[in-house]
């Protein structure tokens, strides 16, 4: 155990301990859990510095063909793609206890909730892949007429699917409906002809300038020039200054990226808009599919199917080559030995800040960063309500700088009141990340609990004596952040480039600097197709 | 300070001088609850909270400038009108909270009560402040004594909107509230009163300051059945039951031989009439199955549904999905109740299992051969969820290839579109349908849907039993005639993720109820 203690971490556990005593603010008003990844086991790997710190293998070699290092969406996404081609001979590593990273969930007696995202939206006609996956997990269920899948409906999110709560009344939608000038309601409305111009176009190369999953996006200059300034510059630039749109699209790139505007390249604020065009029959094509557990449950129906293949709580310390092979060690957190795999080929499928320091041969050094996100889970025992229309699935206030709630038993329950839990957002997007995340440790359960409260009853009133337990789960590194000139990022040009190549393959959202699920479900796919024709096995590309 | 402005020792003496710069705190602590009072009872009873809180203050503050102005005609003995004033305070502010809650069901127009009482607080509160300074004026200087008649004015003013939102109505709720601050007024008339009683007559004042100090004690101790009796006037029948379960507020009236149930205040039957919905509703299915075995109910926690069902011997078994074991709890064990549906609920044929339908269909497994689908109407989304494609799909599955089932519908006559939206989802859910309707004067024209698997027993006639008050061979088929400001029209299938029917459903009753 001695390992596990580091002189940094004594030093911040005091820290801790000090601010403990002294703030009265530490008791918690709630019951209630402090969650998060495992900083412990992550730290580890950041502090090791080198692989000095860890102890040699021990016990044989043990040989696998192929290796996925990462349980998040795209380790997943990759290892189905590998049961998919009828290839069962590869090991998921896995540093957490479940794998599932962003679209992990939890539960309680009432309902499951999601501990991360919540939703995917109603994929596009590229999105092959993701659209054979949720055909094979039935939630696609025939075709129409012209080839569009027909979606379950219990899967597609349920009316009313969001509300505002704008200048005292909820409101249905999230952009102000009422008391706006002339003005603003015709900057809203250029604004969407100009997303409506961007969602149709198609570049020189005959690919959609804003495709889902975004590698599928026009390279054309044209487009590609929009990477170069931050979204806030754009946005200026054409005019579009009207106070309450500026306010949404602030919420849009908080809610999808956890970054302000101005910190968001001009590519990936329009791509949100203009990148999404579901191909769905019976007019679903804007809609989403979600779940009470949210994307966890897209997760855990991939890792069923992979359940011989995945080792939790077993993290990568070491990925190095040595000739055709590579030799990777990797650390049983339960066990606290180190042993060593040989490997034909290996899939990174972890974060770049990861990824450099186990395998610095195959991992530039990236000037990524991260948005850290505080997600809470608050069981009610009765659904909020309030002025105007009814509870949504998302319910979101003007006057909050949150990002508001999701009604976790939406989906699922008839009842018009009843307990449920309310899953509250929260991107810790203003200044220095860095800041931020250490601001975010820093806080007691208590704290956090006492602001997620505020925030809820601020909304809801009426949910006073109703809030019977809060657990808080802090996400230090919740989403890679596509800052100006994301695109054209050199680390990403050289990862991309390198995909081909083997015997080591990369596959994160990060890669792609739009942390979502498409977008790792499609580098997932890559480097598992890559894979498989590393090692000699012809597949048939699903991409 | 140097005291060099005291005026001539003619006023109180010291101890009246604190005692009456303590009041100040304390009327001016009261002034303000009532009117926060005033504005928080309004806008929770009326709606609007911005219209309702800005009037009433304004009106407050005007009554107020009134009450100053009025001061003027108090010529002499402002120590004893001040007093009055404060037991005629403590009156009317500390029974304010009550009377509105009491007084809403029954006035006509509750808003002319509303302001004629903030209007009469607002002026004898306007007229506390101008008596006490004039009071005070021979006890301090007039520089010391603006100060110090603001200072705790404006303090009072602090702590009641701190402790209004924070303290009082969350723990002591707003009929509590008045009562307490009534107290305070008349305990500031009751100590000036004990102050001066060897300088002065006191005994009827004495004597006013207590009797509205002990009603308002009493009126304390019965806050909790003011608020039944608040109730009770809402319904305009005497409230023999109420319960809050956590997924609704059942209430159940009487008034005479007349029970009614109502459900988060909407009626769901009157003992009267609710025959004639509870044989329209069952007896155009069973009268349509050959051998009705095996039943489903989905809702009618009531248990009269099942009445009508039982009474039919070729029913050997009844299944009833209910939400709120609370509702099914009670129509079993609450004597009166079991009597009017027969102890359907204990019946040893029956089985209740409390659950969302919504789930419950899902999960369940059939065949049945008679399904009645008895939900609240789709005021809610979540409850609109309960007449969707997607779960009349499961319910379509639950029932026998011989079987019908029959869906309340709500008003064809108000709600038109509404209706036939019922009809067109139970179609495109792959069902036939054939629409009905019954006159329940309790609710008005009624409607119902019957739909099957396309069978023909849905067009013949209904075999039904002998007994029936309002269903006989000849009354029946007059209820599938639709007139032409009931007939068909085209409508969306409701979806999960359209709800075409609750924003239907929302305007239509909306319209019609102007």
């Amino acid at each position: 155990m001695t390992a596990e203690v580091s002189r940094r971490a004594v030093l911040a556990g005091g820290a801790a301990l000090g601010l403990a005593a002294c703030s009265p603010a530490t008791a918690a008003p709630y019951p209630g859990a402090l969650l998060g990844a495992d900083v412990r086991r992550g730290h580890r790997l950041r502090d090791a510095k080198g692989q000095s710190a860890f102890p040699p293998p021990s016990g044989a070699e043990e040989r696998i063909p192929l290796v996925i290092a990462g349980g998040g969406v795209a380790g997943l996404a990759a290892g189905w793609r590998l049961a998919e081609a009828g290839f069962g001979d590869f090991a998921l590593l896995e540093l957490e206890n479940e794998a599932g990273g962003n679209a992990r969930g939890g539960g309680n007696a009432v309902t499951q909730f999601p501990w991360g995202a919540h939703y995917l939206p109603v994929p596009n006609r590229e999105a092959r892949g993701l659209i054979h996956m949720l055909r094979g997990f039935g939630m696609i269920t025939g075709e129409d007429a012209s080839g569009a899948p027909i979606y379950d409906p219990y899967h597609l999110c349920a009316d009313l699917e969001e509300r505002l709560l704008w200048r005292g009344t909820w409101q249905e939608g999230l952009y102000p409906a009422s008391g706006l000038g002339a003005a603003d309601i015709a900057q809203h409305d250029r604004f969407n002809a100009a997303m409506e111009h961007f969602r149709a176009a198609v570049g020189t190369d005959g690919r959609p300038a804003f495709a889902s999953p975004s590698a599928l996006s026009s390279r054309d200059p044209a487009f590609a020039a929009l990477d170069g300034q931050s979204f806030a510059a754009w946005l200026d630039a054409q005019g579009f200054t009207s106070g309450p749109l500026r306010a949404h699209l602030r919420y849009c790139c908080r809610d999808d990226y956890g970054t302000e505007p101005d910190g968001v390249s001009a590519w990936a604020g329009i791509h949100y808009f203009a990148g999404r065009r579901g191909w769905a029959a019976g007019g679903a094509g804007q809609s989403e599919l979600t779940w009470p557990e949210g994307n966890a449950r897209l997760a855990r129906l991939i890792a069923a199917r992979l359940h011989p293949q995945i080792r939790p709580s077993h993290s990568v310390v070491r990925v190095v080559r040595d000739g055709d092979d590579v030799v990777i060690d990797t650390l049983d957190h339960l066990a606290g030995t180190i042993r060593r795999i040989r490997a034909g080929a290996v899939i990174l499928a972890i974060p770049d800040f990861v990824a450099r320091h186990v395998a610095p041969d195959f991992v530039g050094h990236a000037g990524f960063s991260y948005a850290p996100w505080v997600v809470a889970n608050v069981a009610v025992s009765r659904q909020p309500w309030g002025a105007g229309v009814p509870l949504a699935w998302d319910n979101v206030s003007a006057g909050s700088e949150t990002l508001g709630y999701v009604v976790a038993t939406h989906q699922t329950q008839s009842a018009p009141d009843g307990p449920s839990v309310l899953t509250w957002y929260n991107a810790l997007s203003v200044g220095d990340p860095a800041v931020q995340r250490r601001m975010m440790l820093r806080r007691s359960l208590g704290e956090w609990q006492k602001i997620i409260a505020a925030d809820l009853l601020t909304m809801n009133p009426e949910l006073d004596g109703a809030i019977e337990r809060i657990d808080v789960w802090r996400w230090g590194h919740a989403m890679v952040q596509p800052v100006p000139g994301f695109r054209a990022d050199p680390a990403r040009v050289v990862a991309r480039a390198g995909q081909g190549a083997g015997p080591v393959f990369r596959a994160h959202s990060d890669l792609s600097g739009l942390s979502l699920f498409e977008e790792a479900h499609y580098l997932g796919l890559a480097a598992a197709e890559g894979a498989l024709r590393h090692l000699g096995r012809p597949v048939e590309s699903l991409l | 300070m140097v005291d060099q402005d005291v005026g001539p020792n003619a006023g109180p003496p010291r101890a009246h001088a604190a005692i009456l710069l303590l009041s100040v705190l304390v009327v001016a602590t009261c002034g303000l609850i009532y009117e926060l009072l005033a504005g928080t009872l309004a806008s929770y009873l009326l709606g609007d909270s911005v219209t309702q809180f800005s009037t009433v203050i304004g009106c407050y503050l005007f009554a107020m400038g009134g009450g100053s102005f009025l001061s003027r005609y108090v010529r002499r003995d402002e120590l004893g009108a001040f007093i009055r004033v404060e037991i005629m305070i403590a009156a009317l502010g500390g029974w304010s909270a009550a009377g509105l809650f009491m007084a809403f069901p029954l006035a006509a127009d509750f808003r002319v009560l509303l302001y004629a009482l903030v209007l009469a607080i607002g002026a004898l509160v306007g007229l506390e402040i101008p008596l006490l300074i004039r009071i005070l004026q021979h006890r301090f200087g007039f520089r010391e004594l603006v100060s110090n008649v603001l200072t705790y004015d404006y303090v009072g003013a602090l702590i009641a909107s701190l402790a209004f939102p924070l303290l009082l109505v969350p723990h002591l709720g707003m009929i509590r509230t008045g009562m307490v601050f009534g107290l305070a007024n008349v305990a500031v008339a009751i100590a000036l009163l004990l102050v001066l009683r060897g300088t002065r007559a006191v005994a009827a004042d004495l004597v006013a300051a207590g009797l509205v100090g002990a009603s308002l004690i009493v009126g304390l101790t019965m806050a909790e059945r003011i608020q039944r009796w608040s109730e009770i006037a809402y319904y305009g029948e005497g409230v023999i039951h109420s319960r809050t379960t956590p997924y609704q507020r059942i209430v159940l009236t009487r008034r005479g031989a007349d029970l009614r149930l109502y459900l988060n205040g909407n009626l769901q039957f009157s003992s009267r009439d609710e025959y004639r919905y509870h044989e329209a509703l069952v007896w155009p299915v069973l009268g349509r199955v050959a051998h009705p075995a095996r039943v489903l109910v989905l809702g009618g926690g009531d248990g009269l549904a099942a009445r009508e069902i039982l009474r039919d011997d070729r029913v050997r078994h009844v299944q009833l999905v209910d939400l709120d074991p609370e509702m099914t709890r009670m129509f079993r064990d609450t004597p009166q109740l079991a009597a009017l549906n027969h102890h359907s609920l204990s019946s040893p044929r029956m089985t209740v299992t409390n659950a969302d339908a919504f789930r419950w269909v899902r999960a369940a497994s059939g065949p049945y051969d008679a399904v009645i689908v008895d939900f609240p109407d789709p005021t809610e989304y979540s409850l609109g969820k309960l007449y969707t494609e997607s779960f009349y799909r499961e319910v379509a599955r639950l029932l026998a290839p011989d079987g019908v089932m029959v869906v309340q519908s709500t008003s064809p006559l108000v709600a038109p579109r509404s209706f036939w939206t019922v009809a067109t989802t139970l179609e495109a859910a792959g069902l036939t349908t054939r629409g009905y309707h019954a006159y329940v004067p309790s609710f008005g024209e009624w409607g119902y849907t019957l739909a099957g698997h396309g069978q023909p027993a849905l067009i013949e006639a209904a075999h039904l039993p002998a007994g029936l008050r309002f269903l006989n061979a000849v009354s029946e088929p007059l209820m599938f005639d639709f007139p032409p400001d009931m007939a068909r029209r085209v409508t969306p299938v409701n979806r999960l993720d359209n709800q075409a029917l609750v924003r239907s459903f929302a305007e239509e009753w909306a319209k019609y109820d102007g």
